[in-house]
């Protein structure tokens, strides 16, 4: 076997909080693959009947169900936004280090603040209290 | 320097040409599902109730079938396509891989079904 030039180990690079929004963007898309689950099977429990629906709206209203879905929309709010931030690097805008920072900054400050609008309008509206 | 293997060599194993395109199918899925999720999400928030009544009423009426079919079906799609990469690079064991790609790729396909079933079922069911 020729000798390959190999990636170096994660452990090698010097820490950036860039390389930290890259790894959330897979752990938040793999959330999101279980929120998908969730969503799906509510969906379902709509194509059921009003019985069906009102037990998954029971499980639905109990706090650790509550916080999930709390964390659910916060990878939704991530996902979204740095995916948006992908997308403008795969058409060549923003690539230079510096510009890469800044959109770091407004991806987390915007999935933050999208995070608690979403979360307050889930749980805090006329459709969160009943 | 060759990087290829003498294997590789032999065999005339070379690029297929087709890399790139689990790579664009990832982005334009991305670029669809962008609206239909900002549409979705908030269109769900915003519902003045999330009663059995409210919510099939908005799930079957108008458009809402069409789009919310279309945004199941790229959404587990967009899915499929990101935990496979995932797996690639982090499940080494070639039997493990396989199995693990295997298991989630039927498991997107029968999830999706589902939700497009369940749509469909609240959309074109009989009113009472």
């Amino acid at each position: 076997m020729p000798e390959r030039p190999v990636s170096p180990h994660v452990t090698v690079y010097k820490w950036t909080y860039t390389m930290t929004l890259s790894i959330l963007h897979r752990v938040s898309g793999l959330a999101l693959c279980i929120a998908l689950i969730a969503l799906v099977s509510w969906l379902l429990a709509a194509a059921a009947g009003p019985d069906a629906y009102a037990a998954a709206m029971l499980v639905l209203a109990s706090l650790p169900v509550k916080i999930l879905i709390a964390i659910a929309l916060l990878a939704l709010s991530f996902h979204f936004a740095n995916g948006l931030r992908h997308l403008a690097w795969d058409a060549g805008w923003g690539f230079e280090r510096a510009q890469a920072r800044r959109s770091a900054a407004v991806v987390v400050a915007v999935a933050l603040l999208a995070t608690v609008a979403a979360v307050l309008l889930m749980f805090w509206t006329g459709a969160g209290r009943q | 320097m060759n990087l290829r293997t003498p294997l590789s060599r032999v065999l005339n194993h070379g690029a297929a040409g087709e890399g790139v395109g689990h790579w664009w199918q990832q982005r334009v899925s991305a670029l669809a599902l962008a609206p239909l999720c900002l549409w979705l999400a908030l269109s769900l928030l915003c519902l003045p109730t999330r009663d059995y009544a409210a919510v099939t009423a908005w799930i079957g009426i108008g458009v809402h079938p069409v789009l919310l079919s279309l945004t199941l079906l790229l959404a587990f799609w967009h899915a499929w396509l990101g935990i496979q990469v995932v797996v690639e690079d982090y499940v080494p064991q070639a039997g493990v891989k396989t199995a693990l790609l295997l298991l989630c790729g039927f498991a997107a396909g029968l999830l999706a079904a589902c939700g497009v079933y369940a749509v469909l079922r609240i959309a074109l069911r009989p009113l009472a």
